[in-house]
């Protein structure tokens, strides 16, 4: 019982490796299919040729689906939208977003008094009986999914809490997705990952369930956990409710396959796709996340996501006039057919790699007749391209090292100068690793008032909370460890009367806590 | 006069993050509520200064509060459609215009919030070409200008109006007052007639707003380098092209108070740069020499994308040009330097203009 399978569904491939400990013991590549389940299913397949089901202790995904939903506007549901803050409010989510997404999702927006101020105190006690009346309306338009904020929830979260347990009464058929649950400091942006995920939900139900029968189907019994944005995983209780968490798991499952890979903690990471190249940084084996808002399929959110800079650079990218120019355009997954090493008629940068000496890949012959002035400016560019992103990726000037994982990575063993690259064996299926070397982590991202208490307090204090959620998670209460701190002081605040604090602790997976609870019982 | 629809104020809040020097808050809440109202009033009327009546009543509308408090309490329509009138109630005076106080972040556009609704025209002016921290640090504090009397508004209606002896402690009753309901507010301040206003702005800082804003699209969209476009357009100087190596950072009193260290590329290379900030960009040197220093403007935009990178964004690996713009004429006369310069906030240089020290 000590061997991990993890899967990674990409957009073109779905990956699966096996470990023991943090050995690779099988792995395969497989296409993606349209349902996920039916390219799972193929993947496991293929690994259990090579392994014992009964030997298998836990299975780890990773998938993109809940991302592609959202760019498509596709199986999500209509949102009723409360928000507790001081009537009547001038400013809503939804005025951002995509027209065809915004067409799905609906303006179903309420609004009721409540909400917090930044230092805890009340901004408008909460109007219950106009709450009432709000579910009541909810009921009528006959909403089951119902995204809930509060002004300042993440400072204070009972207001919301309490706005909760009232919709939950009032409509008893419905799921409500509390917005500190989901999002940072920054209302319109929580409120729009907060509205995202209850637009989930129904598609959420589904894609769990249908890997919860694909890995039963194949004969594997222990628990199947969903990669999260920030390296972590989380149950499929959990999946269910929060399917916005594993949006941005992809680029998360390469980094953390990277430093299995590798044995490294820091460093950067560059993952070489067919289109793209996908560069974060490393920290403390994870990656570093995102501190800012960013565009989510066109919609401005806030939630734990790795910073991730993607680069017009994979296999598949055009080599044009001489080699001066390499990209953006790209055949893409038409690389098998396009590129000259596949008999195609395209110059990509697989072929120029090719032709100055990286592995073998297709028929190295048929990439001989590029000249080598073209090899060497095309090679000259993508070192410079890296270089730079690179150097973006880092915090500080100190050395660090270079990690390449992906499809592509062997490709780069053919660039002059960048000779520094660490370019693990099984490169190929990081991701997958990455899915399988999973680790449970709590968060918290809080503003506290220092008006009672010092920073150190509040600190500890947070630091224990975060630990706690890590155990409740599913981490080893013995191995959890805190990876990340940080405590931004909010200017314009004279006495410094506030602190934002965002603490992370991880620790290896055992179980989560209802299933623990579950094994003692 | 022109008509800001909201095109325009898209290009007026892009160009107005360069004029916040690094500082003035993130636009964007502010935009927001602009766009708002331009959605349910239609455009609103920007007219030239020279357009003003001597005697006009004029007022600078503009949002007080904290950056961080201003992304999760967003400030309500309802407050800039209420701030004139509640300022006609306590003065008894009819207001013709409104005017930003400042045309750098946030509080470029904020004005459009209360025009709208109440049937005024913006003044194509500010009382700083640009973002500073304080209440009192306006060109008309420097004519003798009072910021009283002036009205506060938070959104549960209370309502602070305040008669001051000096504008300095004007600030310090709004920062009190702001703090109590919770760190967000409306205000409308700086009375003053059209004569005065004429004497006292700074003439056509929306414009320069829009325009710098309108050139760093059209240079996207032309592919050709938005940071040569802005310093084409605004005479200004191009102080270094580099990479931050290091920045220090540090919270005290309420602000935010660091460096930023950079190696140079391009025809900088070999060289060093180090730019102070205080919530807005203060002061630069290259090689331990002081190239441009408060009242003028100091902006990092990115190399290639030309995206301005505030001062509490900044950070190690960004490849910059850091441009510095000339400060309207307000605040190169000795009281304006007195007020703005760079020994007010504690730089033991004395101040003297960007352009000529380039030179």
């Amino acid at each position: 019982m000590s061997l991990r399978i993890g899967v990674d569904v990409g957009g073109t491939n779905t990956d699966a490796a096996v470990l023991d400990g943090s050995r690779v013991v099988a792995s395969t590549k497989s296409p993606t299919t349209p349902d996920v389940t039916s390219g799972i299913l193929v993947a496991l397949t293929e690994v259990l040729h090579d392994v014992d089901a009964a030997d298998v202790s836990s299975v780890f995904i990773g998938t993109t689906h809940f991302i592609n939903a959202i760019a498509q506007a596709r199986g999500l549901e209509p949102v009723a939208f409360v928000r507790l803050a001081t009537p009547p409010q001038s400013m809503f989510p939804h005025s951002g977003w995509p027209e065809h997404l915004r067409a799905v999702v609906g303006e179903h927006i309420f609004v009721c008094a409540g909400g917090s101020q930044f230092d805890g105190r009340l901004l408008s006690e909460l109007d219950e009986p106009g709450l009432r009346a709000i579910a009541a309306e909810i009921r009528a338009a006959g909403l089951r999914r119902v995204a809930l904020s509060s002004v300042f929830s993440s400072v204070n979260p009972e207001p919301e809490d309490r706005a909760a347990a009232i919709l939950a009464e009032e409509l008893p058929d419905a799921t409500i997705t509390k917005s500190a649950d989901v999002g940072r400091v920054g209302l319109l942006e929580r409120e729009n990952a907060t509205i995202l995920n209850a637009a989930l939900l129904g598609l959420a139900e589904n894609v769990v369930d249908g890997l919860e029968k694909v890995v039963a189907g194949v004969g594997i019994a222990a628990p199947v956990l969903l990669s999260q944005n920030d390296g972590t995983v989380m149950s499929l209780d959990r999946a269910r409710a929060y399917p916005i968490f594993t949006i941005a798991s992809g680029p998360t499952n390469s980094m953390r396959g990277a430093a299995l890979l590798t044995g490294l903690q820091d460093g950067v990471v560059v993952d070489v796709g067919g289109t793209t190249s996908d560069i974060g940084l490393l920290q403390n084996g994870f990656p570093r996340e995102s501190t800012v808002a960013m565009s989510l399929a066109g919609v401005r959110s806030n939630f734990r996501i790795p910073d991730v800079f993607s680069l017009a650079l994979g296999g598949g990218t055009i080599v044009a006039d001489g080699g001066a120019v390499v990209g953006p355009e790209s055949v893409g997954y038409r690389i098998t057919e396009e590129a000259l090493v596949f008999g195609g008629s395209t110059v990509t940068f697989t072929d120029v790699a090719v032709a100055a000496g990286a592995p073998e890949v297709g028929e190295a012959a048929r990439a001989a007749g590029i000249d080598a002035a073209t090899t060497e400016r095309a090679l000259g560019v993508v070192r410079d391209r890296l270089v730079h992103a690179v150097e973006r990726t880092k915090l500080s000037e100190d050395a660090v090292p270079v990690i390449v994982v992906g499809g592509g990575a062997p490709l780069l063993k053919a660039v002059p100068g960048l000779e520094d690259l660490v370019i693990p064996d099984q490169a190929g299926v990081a991701n997958a690793v990455g899915a399988a070397f999973a680790e449970a982590g709590g968060e918290v991202d809080r503003t506290y008032s220092l008006a009672t208490r010092t920073r150190a307090e509040v600190l500890a204090e947070a630091e224990e909370e975060a630990c706690r959620l890590a155990v409740e998670a599913g981490a080893d209460p013995e191995l959890v460890r805190v990876i990340d701190v940080e405590d931004v002081p909010l200017t314009h605040l004279p006495g410094g009367g506030a602190v934002h604090v965002r603490i992370k602790a991880v620790g290896p997976f055992t179980a989560t806590k209802s299933e623990l609870e579950g094994a003692l019982a | 006069m022109k008509l800001i629809d909201e095109q325009a104020l898209l290009d007026m809040t892009l160009g107005s993050t360069i004029l916040g020097s690094g500082g003035g808050g993130d636009p964007h809440v502010g935009m927001l509520l602009a766009r708002d109202a331009i959605r349910k009033h239609g455009p609103v009327p920007l007219v030239d200064l020279e357009e003003v009546p001597d005697d006009a009543n004029i007022v600078f509308i503009a949002g007080i509060g904290a950056p961080g408090v201003l992304i999760e309490k967003l400030p309500r329509a309802a407050e800039y459609e209420r701030v004139l009138q509640e300022l006609e109630r306590f003065t008894g005076q009819k207001y013709d215009y409104v005017c930003p106080a400042e045309a750098g972040g946030l509080n470029a556009v904020t004005p459009f919030a209360c025009a709208g609704p109440s049937g005024v025209p913006v003044i194509d002016a500010d009382g700083m070409g640009r973002a500073f921290p304080k209440l009192e640090m306006v060109t008309p504090t420097l004519y003798g200008g009072k910021a009283t009397p002036f009205v506060m508004l938070d959104e549960h209606g209370n309502t602070m109006f305040a008669e001051t002896a000096t504008n300095a402690w004007a600030e310090d009753y709004a920062r009190a007052g702001v703090l109590a309901s919770g760190a967000n507010a409306a205000m409308a301040l700086y009375p003053m007639t059209g004569a005065e206003a004429k004497q006292r702005l700074v003439r056509g800082a929306l414009t320069t707003a829009s325009d710098i804003g309108r050139a760093i699209r059209e240079a996207r969209e032309q592919h050709v380098n938005p940071v040569q476009a802005v310093l084409d357009q605004q005479d200004g100087v191009l102080l270094f092209t580099g990479k931050v190596q290091s920045v220090q950072r540090q919270n005290k009193d309420g602000w935010t108070i660091g460096e930023a260290t950079m190696v140079g590329l391009d025809a900088f290379e070999g060289q060093e740069f180090v730019m102070y900030f205080q919530n807005e960009n203060l002061a630069a040197t290259r090689n331990g020499e002081f190239v441009a220093t408060t009242p003028d403007l100091i902006m990092a935009m990115e190399l290639d994308s030309g995206e301005p990178i505030p001062s509490e964004v900044i950070r190690y690996g960004y490849r910059v040009a850091v441009i510095g713009l000339p400060a309207d004429a307000h605040w190169r006369t000795p009281a304006g330097v007195e007020i703005s310069g760079p020994r007010r906030f504690g730089y033991d240089t004395d101040f003297r203009a960007v352009e000529e020290i380039a030179g």
